[in-house]
């Protein structure tokens, strides 16, 4: 068990002629994932390192039987390209893509509604679960199967929490980059349920950043609902204030968004907070043994 | 992307949004000039700078005369404004707009943003015009109204009118507040703006509804397919290490501490400056190469944090994913070949290829200090620095 993937996933690259889609879909292959094929427009009838290329997600699906895919196609596109999965009945849509247009997103999002379709990202380093399969950008040597589930806004942090945890040979069940963009598909809430409900996970990391209410409200679900011991990081404690564009958002989005009051109210609901990121594992052990 | 009020206003007079007629001038001559083609007054004479709360630092005058509007344009032209958005420092004034006055009545708050939470577009207003809206939900929260908007089908009158009664609008002003309150989220989606607020909507004393202020930020993201409000960026308001740092796509913000930093990733990157200082230090600046930085770029990097000449060592923390450790490995050598690093440096690397960086960093004859793992890199900087 772990969550969203497993080694049995069959996943296509979205933009696999891509020089960064190429590359990751051969690192994804190399770590075990079932990369069955790509799609690029076009090109599909034509082979590239001996993945199949198909025109479109539909025929992706219809030749490879795959269920979950990966985006790398240029933010200009990037939503149709999710779209596209999301019509095709994919269950698993993971958006590596940065620089997506907000409001492209919002569209995104209502599109979904209704679907039976999870997507995760956009500008994200994708999920990993370790030891058998990869999905996405993440260096896949710095995991190691275990009971640990991992949930971040960012990329390279992620790694690092992943690192510190491998490097204490503690393994990890699945890890999760949520993407660090306003409109996303998958929360720092449902990633928790997720890790819940999975008897393989016995502890969770969650890492968040300054800005919106997101993990507040992810710590809420730990008060209330989650029987699992969570640890977690805030980035942003240095971050200089006034840098913000408008104030309307954190008004909307409640609570002060401050690296601050986010740990305080962590803290309050049981999370144990590490206030230095080279201390992520070390606050997961003070509240956990494997 | 931030624009000033006279771009903002005129994009919104497209959308057929009422707007004050006006005209920006660049000298105090001009501004007499326009103050009589606009007609007989008062006039209303603003400083345009990319921060609110002008009115306080006096950036915001009411003249009577033609020859007031010139004064009051002189005194502002070259004066630095300093508001509760700009910081201390401040920003000059560059440029003057003249409009013509209104015979206010009343004041009222509207905005639209993306609201994370329901990923919609939402519609906030309030009768609070003309304040501090922070200040407003703060305290009285229920003098708030929110209507979130279907993307499908877009602001609907029904939502627009029932905005407009909880403002308290008597039905003749109901009836110009829908079609505004329609046509500023087509502005606000057409435009893809990240923020539109009107603050204050006006209702003057003949009853005429008016967008006196107007704030429009844009989606950078988003600007590809706007290549006329891309055009619309005025570099002046903007601190030129960070205009610098966009052209290579660094991520880049100067702070004020003495360690420099070079990250990939936002997250790590505010991560990084954490630590630095729990170490007792602080960070220079906020850098994020991203994640497909080039050789170039990360040239450039070193060469804008060494260009902030309070930077007394370095502290570069990668961890690779799509960004090869090799290739920040061989950035580091081209730009201490290039600029000269005399300076403290002190790098920790992990991840894709991070063999092959350590390697290149070794062979370079560089003096580079070598850290495993975040609290290690920044104990070594700091103590390099601080002694």
């Amino acid at each position: 068990m772990s969550i969203l993937i497993d080694k049995n996933t069959k996943v296509i690259t979205q933009g696999i002629t891509g020089a960064t889609g190429l590359f990751h879909a051969q690192g994804a292959r190399d770590y075990g994932t079932q990369m069955v094929g790509g799609v690029t427009p076009g090109k599909g009838g034509q082979t590239i390192d001996g993945f199949p290329i198909f025109n479109t997600v539909e025929e992706a699906v219809k030749a490879t039987g795959a269920t979950a895919s990966v985006i790398y196609v240029p933010p200009i596109g990037s939503a149709d390209a999710i779209m596209e999965a999301v019509d095709a009945g994919i269950e698993l849509v993971i958006c590596i893509t940065e620089g997506v247009p907000v409001l492209d997103m919002v569209k995104v999002k209502k599109y979904m509604e209704g679907k039976k379709c999870r997507l995760v990202g956009p500008n994200c380093p994708g999920v990993i679960t370790a030891g058998q399969s990869k999905i996405g950008i993440m260096p896949g040597y710095i995991h190691k199967p275990g009971p640990v589930g991992v949930i971040s806004r960012s990329g390279t942090l992620t790694y690092e929490a992943v690192w510190q945890l491998t490097t204490r040979d503690i393994g990890q069940t699945t890890c999760v980059g949520i993407g660090g963009d306003p409109v996303n598909g998958t929360s720092h809430l449902e990633a928790l349920k997720m890790f819940e409900a999975d008897p393989e996970t016995k502890a969770v990391i969650m890492i968040g950043e300054i800005g919106g209410d997101a993990e507040e409200k992810a710590a809420e679900y730990v008060r209330d609902h989650m029987t699992k011991p969570v640890a977690a990081f805030i980035a942003g404690a240095t971050a200089p204030a006034g840098k913000r564009m408008g104030h309307a958002g954190a008004i909307i989005s409640g609570g002060k968004g401050d690296a601050a009051s986010k740990k305080a109210f962590l803290r309050e609901c049981g999370i144990s907070v590490a206030d230095s990121p080279a201390e992520m594992a070390e606050a997961l052990l003070k509240i956990w043994q494997p | 992307m931030n624009i000033h009020e006279y771009q903002a206003k005129a994009i919104l007079r497209n959308f057929g949004v009422p707007v004050p007629e006006g005209h920006v001038v660049y000298n105090s001559n001009s501004a007499r000039d326009w103050a009589k083609r606009l007609g007989d007054g008062p006039w209303a004479v603003k400083a345009q700078i990319h921060a609110g709360g002008r009115g306080k630092g006096g950036g915001v005058k009411i003249a009577k005369t033609a020859d007031e509007v010139k004064q009051y344009a002189r005194d502002m032209f070259g004066m630095t404004l300093v508001t509760h958005q700009t910081g201390p420092e401040g920003k000059v004034v560059k440029r003057v707009l003249i409009e013509e006055g209104s015979n206010i009545a009343d004041e009222f708050y509207v905005s639209f943003l993306v609201d994370r939470a329901t990923a919609k577009v939402t519609l906030m207003a309030s009768a609070e015009g003309g304040v501090n809206i922070e200040e407003v939900a703060e305290k009285t929260p229920e003098k708030l109204f929110f209507e979130a908007v279907d993307p499908v089908v877009g602001l609907l009158p029904f939502q627009a009118r029932k905005v407009a009664f909880k403002m308290g609008f008597a039905l003749p002003q109901v009836k110009q507040a829908v079609p505004i309150l329609m046509n500023l989220y087509k502005a606000f989606v057409e435009s893809d703006c990240s923020l539109l607020e009107i603050n204050p909507m006006i209702q003057t004393v003949e009853g005429k509804l008016i967008c006196l202020d107007a704030k429009l930020n844009f989606d950078d993201n988003a600007l590809f397919r706007h290549l006329r409000i891309r055009d619309l960026r005025d570099y002046e308001e903007e601190d030129p290490m960070e205009i610098e740092a966009g052209q290579y796509d660094l991520s880049y913000i100067a702070l004020d501490g003495n360690i420099g930093c070079m990250v990939n990733g936002a997250g790590l990157a505010m991560a990084t400056m954490d630590i630095i200082q729990l170490h007792g230090a602080s960070p220079a600046n906020f850098l994020d190469v991203g994640g497909s930085a080039t050789i170039e770029r990360v040239t450039e990097a070193f060469k804008i944090i060494l260009s902030d000449k309070k930077v007394e060592g370095i502290l570069v923390n990668i961890f690779g994913g799509i960004m090869k450790c090799d290739v920040i490995a061989t950035g580091v050598v081209e730009a201490a070949k290039q600029v000269g690093i005399k300076i403290p440096l002190v790098v920790r690397l992990e991840g894709t290829n991070v063999e092959l960086g350590k390697e290149i960093l070794a062979k370079s004859g560089l003096d580079i200090v070598s850290a495993d793992g975040m609290a290690d890199a920044a104990e070594k900087i700091v103590k390099a620095v601080n002694g």
